[in-house]
């Protein structure tokens, strides 16, 4: 079978050929056809291939096969290593040119370090190391290509209609719209190579190209501020990059006989871990394992925006909105999480003895308490925050930190808890953040005190907005459910301060969400609908988008027992004594009917009343609109309300400097363990040692 | 007394959880109310009147299912009718020993619809109500959210049924829990000096805040509502102290009454404090006795396990 192939391949070629096509009438049809396309192909394969086995297509013993054409599985992988690193090579001239042009010192210097320094290390030493699979799949990944598939497709359709409005506004300038489709559906090939990848190599190619096309994305307005935080992201995430090019080196040199294999090191992690606990000495990780293990969660918390580095994320909604759907919801973030997760079987630990300075610091501390500070101050962040990208911004920041800090417990529970956050997390934001778009460019604002009796302005988009904000937070829909099994794996692994971390960032995610919900809710008179100018895609996806964040949180029990589970089944097959499910099935069951008792009511009751209507309350005689009354000396005063930010008690930029620092301060602390580990193995090594 | 009704995945449902529920739903509007009427009459006292009839808040209520159907939207009753029956779901949870983190949930659900109603009537006073309320929602949820996993820390469940069942004197081992939960419930009874969002004190500047445009019926379900939550706010209480013996639920009940007489006294002691001293205080005695108390929990045990 080759479908798989066909995920990446498919959206590749649309790419090129969205490049080429300049005018609507060709472009629209091609992007909604391969969008429904790809979509459908995506579930097809997940569909077909759900089962908790894992799924390796392209083995050095197997073979690969393409739709009947079977290859020689070495030949065929050396022949794609060279075009990666041929492609990897232009890349980095292109920044090194970029960089140049606009003086950016540090992109070109990262990028001057480690593209040379993979290839030397293809060249010397990883043309040795034998791969026997290249391409493992399993449920999780499965997951993540119907996230990838579905929701990235959909944003994209979302496009058609958007951006038309979006040149429209920003008239005047080239019209770069074949271009910035060319990127969008680059990244969804990208993207599904990333979740799909186990020789490292070809991983790291597909992550450098996602950082390649957020870059362009962020920057494609090419103003200055679009300019100054596109490079902010590029730099971040190149030193990400870095990192991730240097667990690569370890795992060729150091590990074993060397690998190139993700799944190798975490089988070898998770043996060590079983064994060490056995002997008495629980929560210890392997050192090579820890190092490679560190050096990849970095360079997963710099594409997960994780603090100190969430800057780039709330710089990158300069981008036309699409952008920032897509890059909050399935891709980017997304396979910064996804790498974090898949590490979480040789993560892990446990506060007790952490907290003992010097005594245990590994890769599972570090993740679990950069996800937790970063949960916690991104959540307070948000509180003072009245324009809605950056709220969702916030709040994506801070849900990445949680499903980070559960990644990082590295129990099966918690794990249940990351991905049922970012199959949650992906719905809803997809949904929120082009609403945001599409209320932009209808009320030409995308403040929320703008937003002020949306509900009369635009009923149906408003419907949408309630369904995700909801969503976000409210009991008992989808995320919170998740933050509720998040709770139970920290109470049960004992990691005390996330307990804390979780507790006061949700009681700052309740306060920042409910009162956006409540403008959304607020019935304001007299007020004319402006939603017929909306565009038909615009709609159809909104729509969709609506319903499944719907249709995910009351079918959730079911998804978890068929899917997520038996892939925590094989990730934790060797580790003893877990519970897979953080809530029990009861629970979850009754959370579902609950959910669906909310929206029988509300399709029942909502806005039907008998009762007299009458003008409200004010400080004077109200006029009878409800917007004015008779104030003092017989004057007429309009009423306005504005929301309450709090900016004294939680002012945006100190939330971000504790956490920023707070987070620094642990990197720190992981810095210096990466460079014990790094200088005992090379003692050890020429001690004559060998590994 | 436990006959299995039926299992539901796994979770067995008896008879005495059947019947906790709903006696909860039958009696605690009853008890709610009563309490409020004693309250009323115990403020009355401190400041030297006489005061209403104990049963004074069950006229007021039926004297409000009686008047003039007037709304201010077609939204906000809807809200309202939520708000009631999230409140009495939590309660029944609550009752029926079920889970607490279940309950805890569900009540900030009803405490939300409660705000929404506020919003959505887009009146200055009452959208400013929900803001304040929503404002004492973010002082006193993370210590409501902690005593809970200090219960599950020390019994081993989550479960109400099991907490208050088990042979395990919960008070003891969750002291600076309970003076955390005590300090917010003070917020969560509406209590000066934290009555900001609405108030049964003249000196409310907010007129009578979120509740500004309720009226008739709609006002009355309000209250009837806070009836039910008041009655399992103070059950959280009677759990510190429960363990399944009868003189240790005398002794609870005892507590209880205790709390609701020094809450009472502080409500009249105090006045209205602003809004940063409600977060600071209430985020500050959270964590030094919340959190405080989960770290010597979690060390005392993980010592007596070396």
């Amino acid at each position: 079978m080759g479908v798989i192939f066909l995920l990446i391949l498919i959206p590749l070629i649309i790419a090129i050929v969205l490049l080429a096509v300049k005018s609507d009438r060709l472009r629209d049809p091609v992007v909604i056809a391969s969008g429904i396309a790809i979509a459908a192909i995506s579930i097809y394969f997940a569909v077909s291939h759900f089962g908790g086995v894992v799924f390796t297509p392209w083995t050095q013993a197997g073979g690969v096969e393409f739709f009947g054409q079977s290859a020689d599985a070495g030949h065929l992988a050396e022949g794609v290593g060279i075009a990666m690193m041929v492609i990897e090579a232009a890349l980095a001239v292109l920044i090194i040119y970029l960089g140049i042009k606009y003086k950016k010192a540090l992109a070109v210097v990262l990028a001057a370090i480690q593209t040379p320094l993979l290839i030397w290390f293809e060249q010397t030493r990883g043309h040795d190391v034998p791969v026997s699979s290249y391409i493992n799949i399993d449920n999780f990944s499965l997951i993540m290509i119907l996230i990838i598939g579905v929701i990235g497709s959909m944003i994209c359709i979302y496009s058609v209609g958007y951006m038309k409005d979006f040149s429209r506004h920003h008239a005047g300038g080239k019209d770069r719209r074949p271009f910035f489709f060319f990127m969008m559906f680059l990244f969804l090939a990208a993207m599904f190579g990333i979740v799909i990848c186990n020789n490292m190599i070809w991983m790291y190619f597909f992550w450098e190209v996602t950082t390649l096309c957020s870059f362009f994305l962020i920057g494609y307005t090419k103003t200055d501020e679009a300019i100054r935080n596109s490079f902010r992201a590029l730099i971040m995430n190149l030193l990400g990059g870095l990192a991730f090019v240097c667990a690569i080196i370890v795992m060729g040199n150091y590990f074993g006989t060397g690998t190139l294999e993700l799944s190798q090191v975490l089988e070898v992690g998770v043996q060590y871990k079983i064994q060490a606990a056995a002997q008495g000495m629980a929560n210890t990780t392997e050192p090579v394992v820890g190092l490679i293990a560190t050096l990849l969660a970095f360079a997963g918390i710099t594409k997960a925006a994780q603090m100190p580095f969430n800057s780039w994320l709330l710089g990158a909604m300069v981008a036309p909105t699409p952008t920032s759907a897509l890059l909050h919801s399935s891709t980017m973030v997304k396979a910064g999480v996804f790498l974090i997760v898949k590490l979480a079987p040789v993560l892990g630990f446990n506060s007790a003895v952490s907290v003992v300075p010097g005594f245990i610091i590994g890769p599972g501390f570090l993740v679990t308490m950069v996800g937790g500070i970063t949960f916690l101050f991104a959540s307070m962040a948000a509180l003072s925050q009245s324009n809605a990208k950056r709220v969702l911004a916030y709040s994506t920041v801070a849900n990445l930190g949680l499903i980070v800090a559960c990644a990082g417990i590295g129990t099966a529970e918690a794990v249940w808890a990351a991905i049922m956050l970012i199959i949650f997390h992906a719905v809803t934001k997809s949904l929120l953040f082009l609403c945001v778009g599409t209320v932009e460019h209808n009320i030409g604002s995308r403040d929320i005190e703008d937003m002020d009796g949306l509900f009369g302005r635009m009923p149906k988009l408003a419907t949408f907005l309630i369904i995700g904000i909801s969503a976000m937070f409210l009991a008992p829909f989808g995320m919170l459910i998740s933050k509720w099994a998040a709770l139970q794996s920290f109470i049960d692994s004992g990691d005390i301060w996330i307990i804390l971390a979780l507790v006061f960032g949700s009681a700052a995610t309740l306060f920042y969400w409910t009162k956006w919900l409540g403008k959304m809710t607020a019935v304001v008179a007299a007020r004319e609908s402006i939603e017929n100018k909306v565009h038909g895609s615009e709609w159809g996806i909104l729509g969709g988008l609506a319903a499944f964040t719907v249709a995910v949180t009351v079918t959730f029990p079911f998804f978890s027992k068929g899917v997520v589970v038996p892939y925590l089944g094989v990730a934790f097959s060797d580790i003893p004594e877990k519970t897979f499910e953080a809530l029990r099935m009861d629970n979850m069951i009754i959370m579902m009917i609950m959910a669906v008792l909310i929206i029988v009511l509300a399709l029942l009751f909502y806005g039907r009343t008998e009762k007299r209507i009458v003008p409200l309350y004010m400080a004077g005689t109200n006029e009878g609109d409800n917007l004015t009354f008779t104030g003092a000396m017989q004057k007429d005063v309009p009423v306005s309300l504005r929301n309450w930010y709090l900016e004294e008690v939680f002012p945006e930029k100190m939330m971000n400097r504790i956490g920023v620092i707070a987070t620094s301060v642990f990197l720190a602390i992981t810095f210096s363990y990466v460079i014990s580990i790094s200088i005992s193995l090379y003692l050890y090594i020429i001690e004559g040692g060998g590994v | 007394m436990s006959t299995v009704l039926f299992t539901f995945y796994g979770n067995e449902l008896h008879v005495s959880h059947l019947l906790g529920a709903v006696l909860y739903i039958v009696l605690a509007p009853f008890a709610g109310g009563f309490i409020a009427g004693l309250d009323r009459k115990v403020t009355a006292r401190m400041q030297g009147r006489f005061g209403p009839p104990v049963l004074q808040p069950f006229y007021d209520v039926a004297k409000l299912f009686g008047k003039e159907k007037i709304t201010v939207n077609n939204g906000q009753d809807f809200y309202i009718m939520c708000s009631l029956i999230f409140m009495v779901i939590s309660g029944v949870f609550f009752f029926a020993g079920s889970n607490l983190l279940m309950m805890i949930f569900t009540l900030t659900a009803a405490s939300i619809f409660l705000v929404l109603a506020g919003f959505s009537s887009n009146s200055p006073y009452a959208q400013l109500g929900a803001e304040r309320e929503l404002l004492q929602m973010m002082s006193y949820e993370p210590m409501v959210l902690l005593a809970a996993v200090g219960l599950f820390m020390v019994n081993g469940s989550f479960n109400v049924g099991d907490i208050v069942t088990s042979d395990i004197f919960s008070f003891k081992y969750l002291v600076g829990m309970f003076i955390g939960y005590i300090f917010i419930i003070t917020i969560k009874l509406r209590k000066s000096p934290f009555d900001l969002s609405m108030s049964h004190h003249a000196h409310q500047e907010l007129v009578k805040g979120l509740t500004t445009e309720l009226s008739g019926k709609t006002l009355g379900i309000l209250e009837i509502s806070h009836w039910y939550e008041n009655v399992f706010l103070l059950g959280f209480v009677f759990i510190f102290f429960a363990r399944g013996q009868i003189l240790y639920a005398v002794l609870g009940v005892a507590v209880v009454v205790a709390c609701y007489f020094v809450e009472i006294l502080i409500d009249n002691g105090y006045a209205r404090m602003k809004w940063q001293f409600t977060i600071k205080s209430a985020w500050i005695v959270t964590l030094i006795f919340g959190g405080g108390n989960l770290f010597v929990l979690y060390y005392v045990r993980t010592f007596l396990q070396q």
